[in-house]
């Protein structure tokens, strides 16, 4: 695998004491210095200006108050480079594919009054009104609720099973609600792995974003009946389309797949478009129906949005559970709560309150009508696309009034605190380096540096829909909340050592 | 309230543009709502719900909507939106404003030819920093202090296993093929390589040797408590052996405060292996001064050796070299592989006195003991095993023995008292006494204004209220020391003198050293301070005026 950062191959601490032995690579040392990297006091860089030798000075930062033991012990731990690594080769090794549309019924498995959501799990009590008034739009949809009122009703009794997405093996952008009806998108990753993902409703008023009604209704069925049908029938003649090759080609063309899915929609469509026109042949589906689905897919730049977040998910699944690893394989949000998973964690999420992005408002919107971060659509981060290949998707900086150098330093500034580059994820405006690629939790909590993250905006009250579209971070607290679980093995280890190893010293 | 709806047939921005240029609009005085979009079916439906009538129009043509107070102040939005929307950013400057590193990865990425990384954070974060470097595949110089020893067994195992070297931590001096890191005097590069476990040992050590005209190659710190049990002279043996694969270098030196005994002996059987010659300096009691090494290493390199003079103006200076403190005689054999300098049994022959051919008598000599106040705790150390040979005990912060150990704030009475201001309890939250000597100045200073003459005996009475008759400093020169320290110490050495005592000083440093030791020599002798090159030499003069001094007093 390519991009591993480092040089410490069969590094980790805690490797053969070498017994001062072999000291023959130590020769380099005894040379004038042509540069220094230095981390401290500025007075030690003055010394060597003095002296002609160019410093690299580290923009150091003391890691967060309470952090500095977890820091230094998960840092310590024997074999942290060596799990990363295998995590990171493992989600690099992911070659996605999609291959069919199919209900969620069948797909997930879920039936009446079952409903998935994006983020981490959360009850109705603790939804937020885009969150309620997707739950609300999904039951009217399955015909579960005739109003409103009588939705929230059943769902404020508890008779709605919510369930996170990413328990499923799925994701959901923004609300990330799936009902038992709606068509997913089937990604796998030719080992016997499958993720899912909704396909996307277009913008305005829709589900995702909270809005509910008539309008609502009226598209998702259209989805369930023509749109879905029809992309199943095409894809199943046409064959399993490459996303990794397709998610290469956008980010070559000035998309990064989270909030610019201009170029990777043109691409799918153009893949499909024979054999979906071709099944008007077959008899399967009507020439007036084709046209509608080409059309829908022309007024709708994100289209291809949720199948990049189904092959997201399917790449950070596989850095799931490698013990030891401090890489990120989720990020997610209800609309209440930020989460993240960690490789070395397992299914634990690490949660604080979502704040709300920076960005900015369509129409007459401003940030008083903008909910807390939501959606799953940080799956796309999560592998190295999003905020962290803007670098290659400059128009999107604009969002924060931004300049195209800020797009750069924006991806520069992730390659920080990951561990990787992707390998086939290339950038031309970096020189084809690969997007930076698997977060890693021990860099985010040493530097203070979090994600960056692209995003739409959902309006705070449960049916406005998409208020605008912008960048949040994450809250820090996700991080050193799992940094502090990373740690625990070896800090308890330690503490139960101290009473035998410690003592009184001179 | 005032509204206007504009159309323009055909002009299209991206969505991005405008919202931005919805967001200028609105930041107008005045203004209400703003709304730049594209007529498509989703923007006149937005338009409708803000409460604007419907524009005749298509997705391909722009809409403006605006609603202000006033005209005037529509007008402002409209124009405040075009101007948005018709900026254009500067050229892209691509990677240009790459971000500054924040980590020891990304920095090190950025320098792959930075083989060396200098880490000097708070001592209780140095142990990830440095692990960083070693693992980006750098040699790491950790001069933080307060770095717990687990953390410093860790960063040598796994250095040792990377073949990288650690020097430190506490590491406050390295020489790099001539560069000097953290506090290093400049020297010329020569046939001596260095292995310092201790910093301003090292120093005093290299300064002594470019004065007798032996230059110093490498010195490799590896950190104070690299030769305790507990690290076992992991760095010590690993530069060792570096050192001893470098042709150029004929000799080498290991400085230390006294080992443990059991890694003593793992350093002296890798230096008897060594087809070096390696002369071993641990300073402190019953070992010889770094003066009575550097002659040594003098020797090894069939060199003459002699202490260099304190300047090279004769005009104050009275003599131009003071004797060796212990006979070369001992020393001048044929190198042996390994070399210890022979320890001189106290009191060593420091003969004669330096004071009584040159050394002007102080003005109104006031009786009282010793008092030392030192920036290098090495120098602390060697001046203590100097001294209490001469004077007898002697208290200390750094005492070897604990019963004669005081706080760094103690100045016991009628006691002779040594104490290294570079302690930890004295540099948490200001400058270490080498980068600020203020410190030193004040105890100086309060010193003078002391009483003298054995005050200190009385019920009640402070601490210090009996004065020192002597005081003896040292001064620390080279890249990362003040870079005047005279300046900072003339004031109150021409109090102590005025106040009648005598003052020494140690002064470390070289004729190449950025604050050039000659004006400093002759800026603290102007202000009446005995001023010695060997820290030795110094310590023992410093010695014979307290000698004088408190028998003086003595009825």
């Amino acid at each position: 695998v390519t991009g591993v950062d480092g040089d410490s191959a069969g590094a980790g601490a805690g490797g053969e004491s070498g017994g001062g032995g072999d000291h023959a690579g130590l020769s380099d040392l005894l040379v004038a210095p042509t540069a220094v990297v230095t981390v401290g006091a500025p007075t030690l860089d003055e010394a060597l200006a003095a002296q002609g030798v160019p410093t690299v000075p580290v923009d150091w930062r003391p890691p967060p108050a309470g952090s500095a033991d977890a820091v230094a012990a998960v840092t310590a731990v024997p074999g942290l480079d060596r799990a990363n690594r295998t995590a990171v080769e493992r989600m690099a090794a992911v070659r996605p594919r999609l291959v069919d549309v199919r209900p969620a019924a069948e797909a997930v498995g879920i039936g009446r009054h079952q409903l998935l959501h994006a983020g981490p799990p959360i009850a109705w009590e603790a939804a937020s009104g885009p969150l309620r008034g997707a739950i609300v739009g999904a039951c009217l949809y399955e015909g579960w609720a005739d109003t409103p009122a009588a939705a929230e009703a059943l769902a404020a009794a508890g008779a709605i099973e919510l369930s996170p997405c990413h328990d499923h093996g799925s994701v959901g952008p923004m609300a990330g609600i799936v009902s038992p009806s709606m068509p997913m998108w089937i990604v796998e990753d030719g080992d016997g792995r499958t993720s899912r993902c909704t396909l996307n409703e277009g913008l305005g008023k829709v589900l995702r974003y909270g809005a509910y009604g008539d309008a609502v209704t009226e598209r998702l069925s259209w989805m369930q009946r023509v749109l879905g049908p029809a992309l199943a029938s095409a894809l199943r003649r046409h064959g399993p389309v490459d996303v990794g090759s397709l998610i290469a080609s956008m980010v070559a063309m000035g998309d990064e797949g989270h909030n610019r899915n201009r170029a990777g929609t043109s691409l799918l469509v153009r893949a499909l478009a024979p054999d979906l026109v071709r099944t008007i042949d077959d008899g399967a589906h009507a020439a007036a129906d084709v046209a509608d689905v080409l059309a829908f897919v022309d007024s709708n730049d994100h289209f291809l949005l949720n199948v990049v977040m189904a092959a997201g998910k399917l790449v950070a699944d596989a850095g799931a559970g490698v013990a030891g690893s401090t890489v990120v394989v989720a990020m997610a949000r209800n609309g209440t709560d930020f989460g993240i998973r960690v490789a070395g964690t397992g299914d634990r999420w690490f949660t604080a309150p979502a704040t709300v992005p920076d960005g900015l408002y369509l129409g007459g919107f401003g940030p008083d009508d903008a909910n807390p971060d939501i959606g799953d659509s940080t799956i796309t981060e999560t592998v190295g696309l999003g905020g962290f290949a803007m670098a290659g998707a400059p128009a999107i900086v604009q969002l924060v009034g931004g300049e195209v150098g800020d797009a750069v330093a924006a991806t520069e500034l992730m390659y920080q605190v990951t561990v990787a580059e992707h390998p086939r994820w290339t950038l031309p405006v970096l020189g084809f380096r690969g997007v930076p690629f698997a977060i890693d939790v021990l860099r985010v909590v040493r530097t203070g540096v979090t994600p960056i993250v692209n995003t739409g905006m959902a309006g705070r009250v449960a049916g406005t829909g998409q208020v605008g579209a912008g960048l949040v971070r994450p809250p820090l607290a996700c991080f050193t909340a799992a940094l502090d679980a990373l740690a625990a093995p070896a800090l308890a280890g330690s503490a139960a050592a101290a009473p035998a190893g410690g003592g009184a010293g001179p | 309230v005032t509204e206007t709806v504009r159309v323009e047939r055909g002009r299209y921005h991206d969505s991005v543009t405008l919202m931005r240029a919805s967001a200028a609009g609105a930041a107008e005085p005045g203004v209400d709502t703003v709304i730049a979009a594209m007529a498509t079916e989703l923007n006149l439906t937005l338009l409708a719900d803000a409460g604007f009538p419907a524009p005749d129009a298509t997705p391909d043509d722009l809409v403006v909507a605006v609603r202000a107070d006033v005209d005037a102040q529509v007008e402002a939005a409209v124009a405040a939106v075009e101007q948005a929307l018709v900026r254009r950013a500067p050229a892209a400057t691509g990677g240009a404003r790459a971000p500054s590193p924040h980590t020891v990865e990304a920095a090190a990425a950025q320098a792959p030819d930075a083989g060396v990384v200098l880490v000097s954070v708070p001592g209780r974060h140095a142990y990830v920093e440095a692990a960083a470097a070693l693992r980006a595949g750098r040699h790491v110089m950790v001069f933080s202090d307060g770095v717990p020893v687990a953390d410093e067994v860790a960063l040598k195992r796994e250095a040792a296993g990377l073949g990288r070297l650690v020097m430190g931590p506490d590491c406050g001096t390295a020489v790099l093929g001539g560069v000097g890191l953290g506090f290093a005097n400049v020297v010329a590069p020569g046939p001596v390589g260095v292995v310092a476990a201790s910093g301003t040992g090292a120093q005093q050590l290299c300064c002594l040797l470019d004065g007798a005209g032996v230059g110093v190659r490498h010195v490799l710190g590896v950190g104070g408590r690299d030769l305790s049990a507990a690290v076992g002279g992991a760095s010590a043996l690993a530069a060792l052996a570096v050192l001893d694969g470098d042709p150029a270098i004929e000799v080498i030196v290991v400085v230390s405060k006294p080992p443990a005994p059991e890694v003593a002996e793992a350093v002296a059987a890798a230096a008897a292996a060594c087809r070096t010659p390696v002369v071993m300096a641990p300073v402190g009691p019953g070992h010889p001064t770094l003066t009575d090494v550097a002659g040594t290493v003098a020797n090894v390199l069939g060199v003459p050796f002699a202490v260099p003079p304190p300047s090279a103006d004769p005009s104050w200076w009275p003599s131009p070299a003071a004797p060796p403190l212990s006979p070369p005689s001992s020393l001048t054999h044929a190198p042996p592989p390994s070399l210890t300098p022979t320890v001189p049994s106290p009191p060593s022959p420091l003969s004669p006195p330096l004071s009584q051919t040159h050394a002007p008598p102080p003005p109104g000599p006031r009786s009282g003991p010793l008092l030392g106040l030192f920036s290098g705790g090495t120098d602390c150390i060697e001046a203590l095993a100097v001294v209490e040979p001469r004077l007898g005990p002697v208290a200390s912060n750094v005492h070897h023995d604990p019963s004669r150990r005081v706080g760094p704030h103690d100045h016991p009475a009628d006691v002779h008292v040594l104490l290294d201001l570079g302690d930890d309890e004295l540099t948490a939250g200001r400058p270490h006494p080498m980068i600020d000597p203020a410190a030193v100045a004040e105890r100086l200073a309060a010193a003078a204004t002391a009483t003298g003459e054995g005050g200190g005996g009385g019920a009640g009475e402070p601490d210090r209220a009996g004065g020192p008759g002597v005081v003896l400093l040292d001064v620390v020169l080279g890249h990362g020391a003040h870079p005047d320290p005279a300046s900072v110490l003339v004031p109150a050495l021409a109090a102590a003198r005025a106040a009648g005592l005598a003052t020494v000083v140690s002064l470390v440093g070289t004729a190449g050293d950025p604050q050039g030791v000659d004006r400093q020599a002759s800026a603290l002798a102007a202000a009446g301070a005995q001023v010695y090159r060997s820290n030795a030499h110094a310590a023992a003069r410093a010695a014979e005026l307290a000698l004088a001094a408190t028998v003086g007093s003595t009825p």
